[in-house]
Parts: structure tokens; sequence; C-alpha cells
């Protein structure tokens, strides 16, 4: 790693302030930044820690009966004090890496990071949730723009996650076992707007909305309604570990077994 | 460079450490506990890990900052006061679940870790639970026998896969 500074500021003022400086970068659990760090691919001179910021930490339900989320809540957290409130979310949380990154591993983090082959992506797209930050509220139709690529802007920090609580929701993923993540994976969520289906692993654009398979389910929501359909494999990630066509085709089985465990 | 004082195994250890300065860097180099190994450093392997103010991490993917001021566990601090084997050690000797040992330290805290929040863990839930622990010798039948054991539950009936 090259060497840089770490300030732990401990309110979110002094952190929007200590990121204001050139080559500044936000560091929140770092399970993705650090391995990140070590193979030079980024060189900030200062890392801000968002750790200490009391303000970013926990579970909650709002007045409007969202589940919020804190941006610095770790995974493990999440999978223990989200489980009474939204089981397929908790559950998401709890399948992320492996209990070591789990304890430092953050929403906010992977919200903000937007791997093309992260969880929580889906989760929050296929939830409809809204991402605040320190300066707005983004609706996550309009946060996540590509791979590793979102709404966010210079500086800016994800400080809370908002989720509407479907009246059922399941997150299927096809585990790429070495990496822990998902290979393809599917959520689907019965929101007051309509069925959402959240696909993340498969495109080189990031997480994305299935949006035939949304009208399908929304007429019909049984695993047979998706069965006819397909998704291109031309602009899917292809790697050692899948073609595109086998991921196009991963989709539709990851979305069917959705369907089907939430009965 | 940053002052940083922990707790490590129950006694105060402070020094003096760069920003980049891994937690598992100053433990084996700034504080000579080397029961911690790095096997790849890339956050994939477990067999740096330590526990953190109760939880189980890798203190390869944590900086020594970030620690300042935390309560750390590590492999030297889990022998009985006496010096004996803890259950979990004396449980990885008597159903040989070592070979080489280099991913033993890392096991044997993530079993600590597993044992204190599930205390009756099923061999299902232990093998799930070391998700993030590899052992290159692929000894982990008798791992998971051992920390099923140290459970207090009974392994007799454990097949080999």
């Amino acid at each position: 790693m090259y060497n840089f500074d770490v300030e732990q500021p401990s309110t979110l003022a002094d952190a929007v302030q200590a990121l204001s400086r050139d080559e500044a970068q936000p560091l929140s659990g770092g399970q993705t930044l650090i391995p990140t760090l070590k193979a030079r691919l980024a060189a900030p001179s200062v890392l801000v820690s968002l750790g200490g910021i009391a303000d970013m930490q926990g579970v909650s339900v709002d007045g409007e009966g969202r589940l919020c989320i804190g941006g610095g809540t770790t995974h493990a957290t999440v999978a223990a004090e989200a489980a009474a409130h939204y089981p397929a979310l908790a559950g998401l949380a709890a399948r992320i890496g492996d209990p070591a990154v789990r304890n430092r591993g953050t929403i906010g983090g992977s919200v903000a990071n937007n791997d093309p082959s992260a969880c929580y992506p889906a989760g929050v797209l296929g939830s409809g949730a809204v991402i605040v930050t320190n300066a707005r509220e983004i609706a996550a139709d309009d946060y996540f723009q590509g791979m590793f690529d979102t709404a966010l802007e210079e500086g800016e920090i994800v400080t809370e996650v908002k989720f509407p609580i479907p009246s059922a929701a399941h997150y299927e993923k096809m585990l790429q076992p070495a990496s822990r993540f998902p290979l393809v994976a599917a959520f689907v969520a019965k929101t007051a707007a309509g069925v959402r289906v959240a696909i993340t692993g498969a495109s080189n654009n990031g997480v994305f909305r299935w949006r035939e398979a949304e009208a399908a389910l929304s007429a019909n929501f049984s695993a047979d309604a998706v069965a006819g359909l397909s998704v291109d494999g031309s602009d899917m990630i292809s790697d050692l570990h899948g073609t595109g066509a086998y991921r196009a085709n991963l989709v539709g089985v990851m979305t069917k077994r959705a369907v089907a465990a939430m009965g | 460079m940053a002052q940083v004082s922990m707790t490590v195994n129950g006694k105060t250890a402070s020094g003096e450490v760069e920003g980049r300065t891994l937690l598992v860097q100053f433990l084996r180099e700034d504080q000579e506990l080397t029961g911690t190994h790095v096997g790849c450093d890339t956050s994939q392997c477990g067999a740096c890990v330590v526990h953190v103010n109760g939880k189980a991490v890798k203190s390869c993917t944590i900086f020594a900052v970030e620690a300042d001021g935390a309560t750390v566990d590590t492999i030297e601090g889990q022998a009985n006061a006496d010096g004996s084997l803890n259950v979990i050690q004396q449980a990885f000797q008597d159903h040989h679940g070592l070979q080489c040992g280099f991913c033993t330290p890392g096991m044997v805290m993530s079993a600590a870790a597993l044992l204190k929040e599930n205390p009756k863990p099923t061999e299902a839930d232990v093998r799930h639970y070391l998700d993030g622990n590899i052992c290159r010798c692929t000894g982990y039948h008798n791992i998971v026998k051992a920390i099923m054991a140290a459970s207090g539950q009974d392994v007799g009936m454990i097949a080999a896969e």
C-alpha cells in the first residue's frame, strides 16, 4: 500500500469537512477498500473513517413504517436486527461474504461502491429504497448508474438507507464459492406499486431491474409467469466463472426460485 | 504517524503506527505476537482472524488506528490461566484438527466466536461459520469435529465426507 493518513471524525459534519480535501476518500468497513489499497488500485492521501460516527449506526423503523439502516451499520448487525422487520433483507445481509467480513463491512460502503456483483444493490433496488446522504435523498431507481457508478457526488456520504417494507420478498443467490459474491442473484419484492425484480452479478452495467419479469409477475405472480422469458446475454459479464449466456440463463433461474420461495 | 493504544489479551499495547499499518502488522511486528498468521493478505483465508471488541475480524483487513482503544483478543490469549490449552484448543489436539497448523490460529478464533454466539451449533452451522477460514491441507473434517466436540456434543457419529 502507498501510505496515507487516517482521520476518524466523530460527527458527520467533520467527516464532510475532511472529505472536501484533495485526494481524500471515505473508509467504511474497508472490506473492499483495504484489498483495493493493497493492490495499489487507489492512492488517496487521506482516508476518512466513518466508523466513529454514532449517528450513522443502527437499525430503526420510521413513522412511515420504513426500515432505516444507518450507513455505517455492519452486515452482521443488519442480519440480527432487521430480521424481525424485513426477513428477506436480513437474510441477504446474513449471507454476504463470511462472518468476519460481516462484522466489518457496512451497507453504506456496499451501496457507495456499487460492485456489479454485490448483494446490497439488489436488495436496495429491488425494495425501491431511498438512499440518504449528507446532502439529499436519492431514489434507488436514480441512484445506481452503472458498474461502480452511482449518483453520489465527490465527497458525498451515504448516511442511511430507508426501505419500504414489501408485503413479501426473497433474495435468491447463486454463490460463487471462492469469492462468496453472487455469480448471479435476484431480489424479488411485492411492493405497493407492483412487483420489483432486481438482478445483480449479471450485467456489465451493474444492478438492474428486469422489467419484463416485473410486468409478467405483476399480472400473474408465479414461477411459470417468468418461465418463457429470457434476457440477452451479449452484454453480460463473461469471465472464468461463467459466460454471459450462462449468467443470462441464471437470471431466469434465480428469479423463478425466488418467486417459488415466496409461495 | 499516529499513536495507538489498545488492550491486547488483557494487557495495554501501545505504539506508533502509519495510517496504512494493518492490525495484523501491529500485532506481529510491534507487539511480537506472531501467533496470528497472514495467509493470503487478501481477506480470503482467515488465518489472521482475531477478536476486536468481541467480534471475529480479519486483522489483515482493518487498520491498526481503527482498533485504537479497542479490546483485541488473539490466539496467544486463549489458553487457560494456568497455561493449559482451553477447551477448543484441546479439542483440536484430541481430534487432530490440524495438520500443518498454519490456519489453526484463525480456526480457533473463529470457533471461539461461533461458540460464543451459538453454544450448541449443528455440524452445518459450523461448516457455514467457517466459510471464511481456509485450510490448505483440506483438513476440514477434523476441524469441524473438534469444534463440535468443544461444544460438548457427541462427535462419534460424524462421518468423513
